[in-house]
């Protein structure tokens, strides 16, 4: 069995060229700038993305004209602000194949899956009534991840499972940094409640083969939860297709601010869960010692919400769906392979994950032998070359391939060939500054 | 591209200790019960980066003249061992570390780690005393990135908590 699809089956669409990339970075003004003497060559988008002009604007524009609190107040500038807040939700709906009340605002992706495993730990307590039962988990029950998951889609279910006495377990990585898809026939069984498995790893870069790990949940009846943080911003999504219960994204990964991230949930799935945060702006009826909520997505979104950002993010999605997602998952491609084949030939690079001709993002983490993770970034700072160096929030598989730490480049579609040439020079020179003999 | 800020940044004198690592244990540090001696108390810190995840554990070993002396006075640094894994900056500075308070008696290892701390949060303003730090000196760069001053200080503050443990 292969995890993985060769890149020309399955980027057929043009790639963005260079000239175009060119004509994209004229909207990202931070792009513009010295960074140490040095033009700022940003390999970090896994990390965060930057923002396009329309973004900001779009932002800017709300609170010079139409900032107002939303779901609240009969003054015309709430009703407008209501309008527009719902039609940036139909908007993020539309771009990932979802339908708008099945999609809850929250602060990140981090706390779209706390939401998920709160709402479950609730319904373990008895909340939520008949229609929460069957998110109850207990003991007996198990919650699978894998041995790739971003510390965010693991620590929420150790917690749970700590919670409600549900036993945690993982499907294994491979040496080649893939999941042992044999191993995971063994793992997901009878007793798998939920399976939390990343679609596009932030540490390997690979697709991870969702329809057959969705496949071998529903064959258990278990839900899944995708962690589309490291997919949506790069690839074309369709969550009714890929037919996954949940999904996460961040919106400061996709061209967005920061503060706002995105639960897609199943709108059958949603009407019985019960709420993770409660207050204001969620409720129907209130007495003194109940309180009846509304249905989803307001169920979850207690408090006033992140009016401006969510704007702001639906001007992210316009933007990328103007460029193309399918156009841009074939320029990333590219840049993806070059990375890994230019890695290949510096002498002490090891790339974490399969090599080239694999399908992959437009990532790529390496260790340098001899130099660590710290002093290789350091030595691309000062060359004005912006990557993340450290365990990138993936401790159990930096362990699991004999690392502590790695150094992550990682492009969007305002990064240049030229700039992945740059790094790959750059990052040519690091061992002999350090004296490290090949 | 070997500019002049990053050889200020990684003097020789650090990319030496990086490689020659004085007092660093290899296989990691025994267990304390195995080296406990006579008259020697044995006290240790374990620290780590979380920004990158670099850690290391540094051991002392302590003796006073007389039974009953404190580790806050004149009690001496006999023994310094150290295990660890992580950057030039940090491995480096563990080296520099045993190299400089091993021998010396509590009040003044204290006293020099009060001068590399300060000389550390400078930002390039304080000129390091080479009489006094020795190779410590070296890491005077280290104050120009802030982001790297934390790699510099984590055995500096294992070897501060080991002593606040006594």
């Amino acid at each position: 069995m292969t995890s993985s699809v060769s890149p020309s089956t399955r980027a057929s669409a043009r790639p963005l060229t260079d000239e175009e990339v060119d004509r994209i970075r004229n909207d990202f003004p931070i792009l513009d700038q010295l960074v140490n003497g040095h033009p700022l060559n940003y390999l970090d988008s896994g990390a965060t993305s930057q923002n396009p002009l329309s973004v900001m604007e779009a932002e800017q524009e709300f609170y010079e004209q139409r900032n107002a609190a939303v779901h609240r107040g009969a003054h015309t500038l709430a009703f407008g602000a209501t309008e527009t807040f719902e039609a940036a939700r139909a908007t993020v709906a539309a771009f990932i194949g979802a339908q708008a009340d099945e999609i809850v605002w929250t602060s990140n992706a981090t706390e779209a899956i706390n939401l998920v495993a709160y709402s479950f730990s609730n319904a373990s307590l008895g909340l939520g009534g008949a229609a929460a039962r069957r998110f109850a988990f207990g003991a007996g029950d198990e919650i699978v991840v894998t041995e790739m998951e971003h510390h965010a889609n693991l620590i929420p279910w150790q917690q749970l499972a700590l919670r409600t006495g549900a036993t945690l377990r993982f499907i294994p990585v491979r040496d080649d940094g893939t999941l042992d898809l044999a191993a995971a026939a063994g793992v997901i069984g009878t007793r798998t409640r939920l399976l939390a498995v990343t679609h596009a790893s932030n540490v390997v870069g690979t697709i991870n083969p969702v329809a057959e790990l969705v496949a071998l949940a529903r064959s258990v009846g278990a839900l899944v939860l995708l962690d589309a943080c490291q997919s949506v911003p790069h690839l074309p999504v369709d969550v009714a297709a890929l037919d996954v219960d949940f999904a996460v994204f961040s919106g400061h990964k996709m061209l967005g601010p920061t503060g706002i991230g995105v639960l897609y949930g199943k709108a059958e799935l949603l009407a019985g869960m019960p709420p993770f945060l409660t207050g204001g702006s969620m409720i129907t009826t209130v007495d003194m010692h109940t309180a009846e909520f509304l249905a989803p997505p307001q169920r979850f979104e207690a408090g006033t919400q992140r009016i401006s950002q969510v704007i702001a993010l639906a001007a992210a999605v316009d933007y990328l769906t103007e460029t193309g997602m399918e156009r841009i998952m074939a320029r990333e491609a590219e840049l993806g392979q070059r990375l890994v084949a230019g890695l290949a030939d510096i002498p002490g690079v090891r790339l974490l994950g399969p090599p080239a001709g694999v399908e992959r993002i437009g990532l790529a983490s390496f260790d340098l032998a001899g130099v660590h993770a710290h002093d290789v970034g350091q030595y691309l700072d000062e060359a004005g070359i912006a990557v993340r160096i450290g365990h990138h929030c993936a401790q159990p598989l930096h362990r699991r391939l004999g690392v502590t730490a790695s150094t992550r480049a990682s492009t969007y579609l305002y990064t240049t060939t030229d700039e992945v040439d740059r790094f790959l020079a750059t990052l040519a020179e690091v061992a002999p500054f350090f004296g490290v003999k090949s | 591209m070997t500019s002049n800020a990053m050889q200020q940044l990684y003097q020789q004198i650090i990319l030496d200790h990086a490689k020659a690592r004085h007092g660093a244990s290899a296989e990691g540090l025994a267990p304390l019960a195995e080296v406990a001696r006579a008259g020697l108390r044995v006290t240790e810190s374990h620290q780590v980066n979380t920004t990158c995840g670099d850690e290391v554990t540094v051991r002392v070993g302590l003796r006073s003249e007389e039974s009953g002396g404190d580790a806050a006075g004149d009690a001496v640094i006999e023994e310094f061992a150290w295990a660890g894994d992580g950057c030039s900056i940090s491995m480096a500075s563990a080296s520099v570390l045993h190299d400089t308070v091993r021998g010396e008696d509590v009040a003044t290892a204290r006293a020099l780690l009060n001068t590399f701390r300060d000389m550390l949060r400078s930002r390039g303003t304080i000129e390091p005393d080479d009489e006094e730090l020795g190779d410590a000196a070296a890491f005077a760069g280290v104050s120009k990135y802030p982001a790297r001053v934390k790699c510099a200080m984590l055995p500096w503050v294992a070897f501060e908590a080991a002593l606040l443990a006594e």
